[in-house]
């Protein structure tokens, strides 16, 4: 059982490899990994609350709402269980993703509800909590407590709809991202910081590449 | 008191104490100790001596006599108290003391009144230990540290079976060695301190006595001096320091200098290891000094020009400030310890204050004396030599000019006139800080948007106290944050202003910090920002103490350059141009040139060096310049094999790089071996060639005199150089005229009889460029000059000859009668068409442009024709060479002038190839053959050839040409093309008539028109 669960993984790992920006090793120790977390059992799925588990302890996020949204964006097929597969490719994209992987990771990520765009009202929703109500810098208006996060919002989809749709589709998504490339996590933190990245690979990764895209322009943009 | 005497107090021979400051110092110490100790200690004051002080008084037997203290005695001589003080009379009325207790010594002080400090002098003198005498020999001076006096003290106190009164002696002798003990630790600070002023100087002292006088000297009324420089013979710097020759070092001088006072005139001063003084003057005729001091010892030249010149004195007073100056304070080098203590918040102070004057200059004054007391003190104190590194500080002696150090203000007065920028900024800043760091990032990216390059949006920042926001920022954990923030910080602190707001709040602290962060992002963008920031001496200065500069070093260490490259590599190059940047900022002061040096950057500047990206070359290079006026660094720039890459670089296509480039190779080009170097590169015609302002600058350097005067007497290896660096000169119209006033012309002529072949080719080359202006020319041709060319011509290295038919076309053109002038040399025309069966094309290039400039001429035109240059020409014209093609498309047009040369051109097969170098790229290849086409068209039948190999297109081509000549040439040859055209028309027309005849092959011209 053991010896086959095992040949299982290899099994796995060695289909997968390829498509994950992980070495083959790094993929058996992801899908042990899995394994311990979903408790052993050959057909087991990692859930939703297993997942957002992980997500609080090993990368540091508190935002519920922005958890969730991270578990759909891991949850390819949408069947409210993340695969080994999905597994393995939502960490790739988690921790070692290019740009464009990432960007379209966060894409999915804000995408409330999946239709292929990003509206004002979404925006508003993944917003609504970044300011802080009553500190000391910020206190809204009587009137209307959420002037604050609408001129976030404004701020936000100027920015984004370059093309004046009014709602936000992925090509604009991703070009203002490759323009500027601060604005990737614009909507909320969907991905790890560099540090808790590091030390979620640390302990097996056996190439370094680095978790974060690079921020500045290089090599490309000099003039 | 013990240690004081025998170690620091001078004694003379005849155990007499000397009259030195420090002997006084001793004396006036002690006995401001003795004097009332037995009325402030009574026990210790009745306690009996162990020994009793004997000395002769310098008071007179009588005058202890007149005290009325001692009892009637039945002695004359004798004067006694309580057997406790004695006082002989001796010979010549002098009285002998004999002392046992305080309270006694006390009686004998009294007694001298005014003269005490002479009473304890001859007290001391006859009694060289006095300690060991009051308490016992247990306590003579052989303690040379305190273990060894407290395991004595100890020791008595523990001794067994003593009584109490025993003991309480014990307890009072204990309490008296203690006292004297601390006098003795008091006396010698204070000996010390006034040692530590009179020390001696060194060559560091010097030059920056000397750096920071250069630096005020000018020509306005506000600086106190002309100008100061070293003497003209002993410039040179050795490696100890010294600028003295070996022989004079050992007399203790440093170096000499010559210095231009306002109201009084030159005084030359010799700075010695004891001081500054005036010396016998330096002559230039013997382009010696005379050594023999002139003047008294001065601690610094500031204290010896303000006793020299009143405008001197005045000037620097009165930037220092009322009461003690800063000058003053230099001469003396005296330690006032508040004032030191204040220099710090002076400095600052005067700056907030005084705005509106010179800052500069006052910061330098004051920043000189205190350097220097600093230093002499940190010399003498080890123990306080970090506290004066700190404070010498301030002084940091700046190579470069700084930047305005007070930009000017322009502050908006009602928010009425405040421009809507100032709203919306604001807005985004309480975002900023009001929200997690979702809403930081959006803040931030809204920010950017703004025109961060605009002084309003700059200011609005800063107004609205973004600017604390944005550096809180950077002490976050979260990087995203900082890389924003940061992002903004690199924009606006291109502004004077922000810079030195960024400076006030720290910011450039953290900074620093930032460089040690994993993140490469972060390390280019912080290095980035502290590149703009340090602009200003302040900020260049913390960057330094904070370890900035290790740091920033450490990112130049860039593993793979040029190799194959990847997102990462292009980072890491990315980081090792931004700590380049920083370091550029950084490397304007020379504390911080040294610290980058001894950080280790050479090693990596020269790695760096070789990068094929301009824009990491310009930092390089940019900080390389300001490097190079450190010994230390031409050195490094030599040894390292720098010297290759730049002027590799020299000849680049930006225009920014060459001239860092070059200004770095004019420093560095105070050494030998670097001017061999460069030459060895090839580094000098680039550089000659290159910008209106290196000839500006060789012209301020007399270069060109200078490189004539060492045209006479001189190995010819040092010839082949100054000759050749002529020659580049040369190619400078100015320098040309300066060639011949500098009197350069005649000696070069005489060069060309030499026999060295690569002098030859620079002597001819030199000769042809100077050739090019008539004046020139004229002497040459007094000279005989041409025919010495002429002769070159035979010359068996094809370089000479090829350099010498180069050099001779101008001297045709330019001089009068040329034509006679070339018939005169016997054989010459022959030579030359000789030299065009050559097998090198430089040589065949070189004769083709003499032909051309020969055939102007039309006598010898025809004596070349006669010697049969046509066909020569004509058989040439297969080549590929583009510079031949030039030169002889340019002598087949001169030639065409005779005879029927043309018709031979055509026969020859000439044309066709002509027609072809129309096709290469070189607009001069263009304009000479369109002059020889239009030449050749002058004959139908080339006509016909040429537009069977369709001339036209190519010419209508260069008819649009910007070029005149070109143009001309070009429409013309098309005109003759058409008027045969036009000629063939009518012909066959006529022909018609007649029935056939001649409209064959030139009818197919006509019909492609």
């Amino acid at each position: 059982m053991e010896a086959s669960a095992k040949a299982n993984i290899s099994k796995i790992a060695e289909a997968l490899h390829s498509q994950t920006n992980f070495t083959k090793k790094e993929c058996e120790h992801l899908l042990n990994m899995y394994k311990d977390i979903t408790g052993g059992a050959d057909d087991a799925k990692l859930d939703r609350n297993k997942f957002k588990d992980i997500l609080h302890n090993s990368f540091g996020m508190t935002d519920d709402l922005m958890m969730d949204q991270v578990f759909r964006a891991f949850d390819t097929d949408s069947d409210s269980n993340i695969s080994q597969e999905e597994w393995l490719k939502g960490i790739s994209t988690f921790l070692r993703g290019t740009l464009e992987e990432k960007t379209s990771f966060a894409f999915r990520a804000y995408d409330l509800n999946s239709d292929g765009v990003i509206s004002r009202d979404e925006m508003f929703q993944l917003l609504k909590s970044t300011l802080i109500r009553g500190s000391l810098d910020y206190q809204p208006v009587e009137e209307d407590p959420d002037e604050g996060v609408r001129d976030l919002v404004e701020i936000v989809f100027k920015k984004f709809d370059t093309q004046k749709k009014g709602t936000i589709d992925y090509a604009q998504f991703k070009s203002s991202v490759v323009d500027e490339p601060l604005l990737l996590q614009a909507l909320g933190a969907c991905l790890p910081d560099e540090k808790s990245a590091d030390a979620f690979l640390c302990t097996f990764e056996e190439v370094h590449v680095p978790t974060t895209i690079s921020y500045i322009r290089t090599g490309g943009g000099r003039q | 008191m013990g240690l004081t005497l025998t170690k620091a107090a001078d004694w003379l021979d005849n155990s007499k104490l000397d009259f030195s400051p420090s002997n006084q110092i001793i004396l006036t110490d002690i006995l401001k100790a003795v004097d009332g100790y037995s009325k402030n200690n009574p026990i210790g004051g009745k306690m009996k001596f162990s020994e009793p002080l004997v000395w002769d008084s310098t008071l007179k037997f009588e005058d202890f006599k007149k005290t009325e203290r001692f009892p009637e005695t039945e002695s004359e001589n004798t004067l006694q108290l309580d057997e406790l003080l004695t006082v002989t009379k001796q010979e010549s009325e002098v009285a002998h003391v004999e002392c046992h207790s305080f309270d006694m010594l006390q009686l004998v002080l009294d007694a001298c009144r005014s003269k005490k400090t002479a009473e304890v002098r001859a007290c001391l003198e006859g009694n060289s230990d006095p300690v060991s005498k009051i308490l016992g020999n247990r306590y003579a001076c052989n303690t040379e540290d305190d273990v060894e006096f407290y395991k004595q003290a100890e020791e008595d106190l523990q001794g067994e079976d003593i009584t109490y009164e025993e003991f309480e002696t014990k307890k009072v002798v204990l309490k008296m060695a203690m006292e004297f003990h601390n006098l003795d630790v008091r006396m010698l600070r204070s000996v010390q301190g006034l040692m530590s002023k009179d020390s001696r100087l060194s060559p560091r002292l010097v030059e920056a006595e000397f750096d920071c006088l250069k630096e005020l000297s000018g020509s306005e009324d506000e600086q106190p001096l002309r100008d100061i420089e070293p003497v003209p013979c002993y410039v040179h710097v050795f490696s100890n320091g010294y600028r003295a020759p070996n022989f004079r070092q050992l007399q203790g001088d440093i170096a000499y200098f010559l210095v231009y006072l306002k109201d009084t005139d030159v005084i030359c001063v010799t700075a010695g290891t004891k001081g500054w003084f005036v010396n016998k003057g330096y002559s230039k005729d013997t382009n010696d000094v005379d050594f023999e001091r002139r003047s008294d010892l001065y601690g610094s030249l500031f204290a010896l020009l303000r006793e020299r010149s009143r405008h001197f004195r005045e000037r620097t007073s009165r930037k220092s400030g009322d009461g003690e100056t800063a000058a003053d304070e230099a001469a003396d080098g005296a330690e006032k310890p508040d004032q030191e203590g204040d220099a710090d918040q002076q400095a600052a102070r005067e700056e907030a204050e005084e705005r509106k004057k010179d800052p500069t200059l006052r910061w330098v004054s004051l920043g000189t004396s205190e350097q220097q007391s600093q230093e002499r003190r940190s010399a003498r104190q080890p123990q306080s030599a970090a506290a004066a590194a700190q404070q010498s500080d301030e002084s940091d002696s700046e190579s470069g000019t700084d930047e305005e150090e007070d930009a000017v203000e322009r502050r908006h007065e009602s928010n009425a006139d405040l421009p809507s920028e100032y709203w919306q900024i604001g807005k985004f800043v309480r975002y900023l800080k009001g929200g997690n760091q979702t809403s930081t990032i959006i803040s931030l990216c809204a920010l950017r948007d703004f025109q961060l390059n605009t002084e309003v949006c700059q200011l609005a920042i800063r107004d609205v106290g973004g600017l604390e926001v944005l550096l809180n920022l950077l002490e976050t954990e979260e990087n995203r944050c900082k890389i924003g923030s940061l992002k903004i910080l690199k924009e606006i602190s291109q502004n004077p202003q922000i810079r030195r707001a960024i400076a006030d709040l720290g910011g450039l602290q953290t900074l620093v910090n930032i460089l040690k962060e994993p993140s490469k992002d972060l390390k280019c963008l912080a290095a980035e920002t502290i590149a703009n920031v340090a602009k200003f001496r302040r900020a260049r200065r913390i960057v330094r103490q904070h370890g900035g500069i290790r740091k920033l070093v450490s990112l130049l260490d860039c593993p793979a350059l040029n190799g194959p490259t990847s997102p990462e590599i292009e980072r890491d190059i990315e980081v090792a141009r931004c700590g380049a940047l920083a370091l550029w900022s950084l490397s304007n002061s020379t504390k911080n040139k040294r610290a980058m040096k001894r950080a280790g950057v050479i090693p990596l500047l020269g790695k760096l060096l070789k990068s094929r990206h301009e824009d990491m070359l310009i930092p390089v290079v940019g900080t390389l310049q300001e490097c190079a006026s450190e010994p230390d660094y031409r050195v490094a720039i030599r040894t390292e094999g720098m010297v290759e890459d730049l002027v590799k670089n020299l000849k680049s296509d930006n225009a920014e790089l060459q001239m860092h480039c070059a200004s770095t190779i004019f420093k560095c080009a105070e050494e030998e071996e670097t001017r061999d170097l460069v030459r060895s590169y090839d580094g000098l015609e680039p550089m000659c060639s290159m910008s209106s302002k290196n000839i500006r600058k060789f012209q301020e350097l007399n270069v060109i005199e200078k490189l004539v005067r060492l045209l006479s007497d001189q190995p010819e290896e040092v010839l082949v150089n100054v000759v050749g660096a002529l020659g580049e000169m040369a190619a400078e119209k100015e320098n040309r005229h300066a060639i011949r006033k500098a009197g350069g012309i005649g000696p070069l002529v005489q060069l060309l009889t030499g026999t060295n072949q690569a002098l030859l080719v620079n002597t001819t080359r030199a000769v042809g460029r100077c050739a090019q202006e008539k004046e020139n020319m004229a002497i040459i041709d007094r000279m005989d000059g041409v025919r010495l060319l002429w002769s070159l011509l035979k010359n068996p290295n094809p370089e000479v000859q090829a350099s010498a038919a180069y050099a001779i076309c101008p001297c045709i053109d330019n001089v009068n009668d040329a034509g006679e002038m070339v018939r005169s040399y016997v054989g010459g025309l022959e030579l030359i068409v000789h030299l065009l069966r050559s097998d090198n094309i430089k040589v065949l290039a070189a004769i083709c442009a003499a032909v051309a400039s020969i055939a102007k001429d039309e006598e010898n035109l025809a004596v070349l024709t006669d010697h049969g240059v046509i066909p020569l020409l004509a058989g040439l014209t297969r080549t590929q060479d583009e510079e031949l093609k030039r030169h002889l498309s340019e002598a087949i047009a001169c030639c065409c002038a005779w005879g029927n040369n043309r018709i031979v051109f055509g026969k020859e097969g000439a044309v066709a190839p002509l027609v072809s170098y129309l096709r290469v790229k070189d607009p001069k290849v263009h304009r000479s053959t369109a002059r020889a086409l239009h030449e050749l068209s002058r004959h139908p039948d080339n006509c016909i050839t040429m537009h069977e190999c369709g001339v036209v297109r190519h010419l209508l081509g260069l008819v649009g040409s910007d070029d005149e000549a070109l143009q001309l040439a070009a429409s013309g040859c098309i005109a003759n093309i058409r008027r045969l055209a036009m000629a063939n028309e009518k012909s066959r027309q006529s022909s018609k008539a007649r029935g056939g005849g001649n409209g064959g092959a030139n009818g197919k011209a006509v019909a492609a028109k």
